[in-house]
């Protein structure tokens, strides 16, 4: 199933490292030129509905991938590109 | 959005122009603070990095990777025994998160989804508070016993307060959400007692590499002392062995590692820190050419790394500067009498001031450190330096803005007193024994 963009949601109380990994999404979704929706939820009730304990969450296409952590680049690429397809 | 980039680049040059402008260079003592604060910033680069910030980064690394965070949120369900989770509240700031806003949802979760208010907020105490890097550097620079009396300080903190905020709103307590709080999903892995082992030796490593000169030149201290770096070898022995065991390293990168530090103690059998640091640098190199864990392993090592060191650097230039150091019992900008006018001796006032002062000031993790020994070197007593340490780190402005959104004004507000009475009460029991 191919998707017109794929949707990214970054969960965070808005703290620094939460901005960082926004920014990180943008650029890699420029990078390979993939059309993407960047949702910043910050309603705690709902970042713990999603099963995220630690912030920075990331999720991608509905699935979380990563809590807790600014993935690496690389990774964050392979992550972006695979929900693409 | 890049409107709002330039205008913050603008706000910074204006900011550096209004200072360079009105820099009082001319005024007596400006020089001198400067000197102050480089000096500092040398004497932390020559004593502190090598030996005890470097391994340090190394073990909140292996924490990071190798120890599941999912085993300690268990003990926070709904279902967990209350003692349980409050004993785990108080200790898991030590295998959690650095920073206290990482922490937040999960202090949301277990408060409403979970164990209840008592843990939740022993947990949110516990967390920034007793992190291990911070209570390395403290013993390190502050001295043995006030690091010990920070660790011991920060958990009981964490137990009597929780219990307390339970005790005060146990009315307000009795409805809780009926869905309880979801998991993240368990990647077994191996067994605990294997990276405990792996993450002890790494400890002792620290630990012996550490050892300080004790005062009397006699007994079994002394005795350590004078061993100390063959004690760090044996310990660096055990290392190599955990990694081709419990990491799983190839044992030929190992090995070759090993021979580079072996090598590195017979050319300079006088100088252990070559040595040591050999070993740092060939353990960096084998990790990051093994994927996997290992590499993770290096990467989130290196992530704390990043993230401290400029602001820990930062911090020291700013507290050598303002105070000037205690190593060479220099002047910064602020006179010492102000100091010790505000937070000198024991007074029920000065531990007072130094717990207001800590609960409202924001920390970078770890600058608590050169700040509290920049304002013991001007004349602050002992009992308010704890006082600080045990309010300072734990809450800030920002962090309390945020629990409030979460816990609402009443709460948070019975919170910061806690802290702040028990931070005074504390400073004043230690300072009148040491």
């Amino acid at each position: 199933m191919k998707k017109d963009r794929v949707e990214i949601k970054i969960f965070g109380s808005g703290c620094m490292r939460c901005e960082k990994l926004a920014d990180e999404c943008r650029e890699v979704a420029q990078e390979l030129n993939v059309a993407v929706s960047i949702e910043k939820v910050t309603d705690q009730d709902e970042i713990i509905n999603e099963g995220v304990l630690f912030t920075p969450g990331l999720m991608i296409n509905g699935k979380l991938m990563s809590s807790g952590k600014i993935p690496v680049k690389n990774t964050l690429k392979n992550w972006v590109q695979n929900a693409a397809k | 959005m890049e409107k709002k980039k330039e205008f913050k680049i603008l706000a910074y040059l204006t900011a550096f122009f209004l200072f360079a402008y009105f820099m009082p260079v001319e005024r007596e003592g400006f020089m001198d603070a400067v000197y102050e604060a480089l000096y500092l910033v040398k004497w932390y680069a020559r004593e502190h990095v090598l030996l005890c910030l470097i391994p340090a980064f190394f073990i909140a690394g292996v924490i990071a990777v190798f120890i599941s965070q999912g085993a300690v949120i268990k003990y926070f369900g709904a279902k967990a025994t209350k003692w349980k989770s409050y004993l785990v509240a108080s200790v898991s700031g030590i295998v959690l998160a650095v920073c206290s806003c990482t922490i937040l949802p999960l202090f949301s979760g277990i408060h409403k989804r979970g164990a209840g208010l008592g843990p939740a907020i022993a947990f949110l105490y516990s967390g920034p508070a007793i992190n291990i890097l911070a209570i390395i550097l403290t013993a390190r620079v502050l001295g043995f016993e006030i690091g010990m009396a920070r660790i011991i300080g920060a958990v009981i903190f964490a137990i009597v307060i929780g219990l307390l905020m339970a005790l005060i709103f146990r009315k307000e307590e009795k409805a809780r959400a009926e869905e309880a709080l979801k998991f993240p999903e368990e990647h077994g892995g191996r067994p605990l007692w294997k990276t405990s082992l792996h993450f002890f030796i790494l400890v002792f490593i620290l630990i012996f590499a550490n050892w300080g000169h004790p005062e009397v030149a006699e007994g079994a201290w002394y005795w350590l002392w004078n061993n100390k770096w063959v004690i760090t070898s044996v310990f660096g022995v055990l290392f190599a062995f955990s990694l081709i065991y419990v990491i799983r390293l190839n044992r030929w990168y190992v090995m070759g590692s090993a021979v580079a530090v072996a090598l590195a103690t017979v050319f300079f059998p006088d100088t252990p820190v070559i040595p040591f640091t050999t070993g740092f640098v060939t353990l960096s190199i084998i990790t990051g050419i093994t994927p996997g864990e290992p590499r993770e392993w290096l990467l989130s090592t290196w992530e704390f790394t990043k993230q401290i060191v400029p602001l820990l650097f930062a911090g020291v230039l700013v507290a050598g500067f303002l105070l000037g150091s205690p190593e060479s019992n220099g002047q910064g900008i602020i006179p010492n009498e102000w100091v010790a006018a505000l937070v000198g001796g024991n007074s029920l006032f000065a531990n007072f001031f130094a717990s207001i002062f800590g609960a409202f000031m924001y920390f970078a993790t770890l600058t608590e450190v050169p700040i509290i020994q920049g304002l013991l070197g001007s004349g602050m007593g002992k009992g308010p330096a704890l006082a600080l340490l045990l309010a300072g780190p734990a809450i800030s402005l920002p962090n309390m803005l945020v629990i409030h959104s979460v816990i609402g004004t009443k709460k948070t507000t019975v919170f910061i007193l806690l802290v702040v009475v028990m931070a005074t009460f504390s400073g004043l029991v230690y300072g009148k024994f040491f």
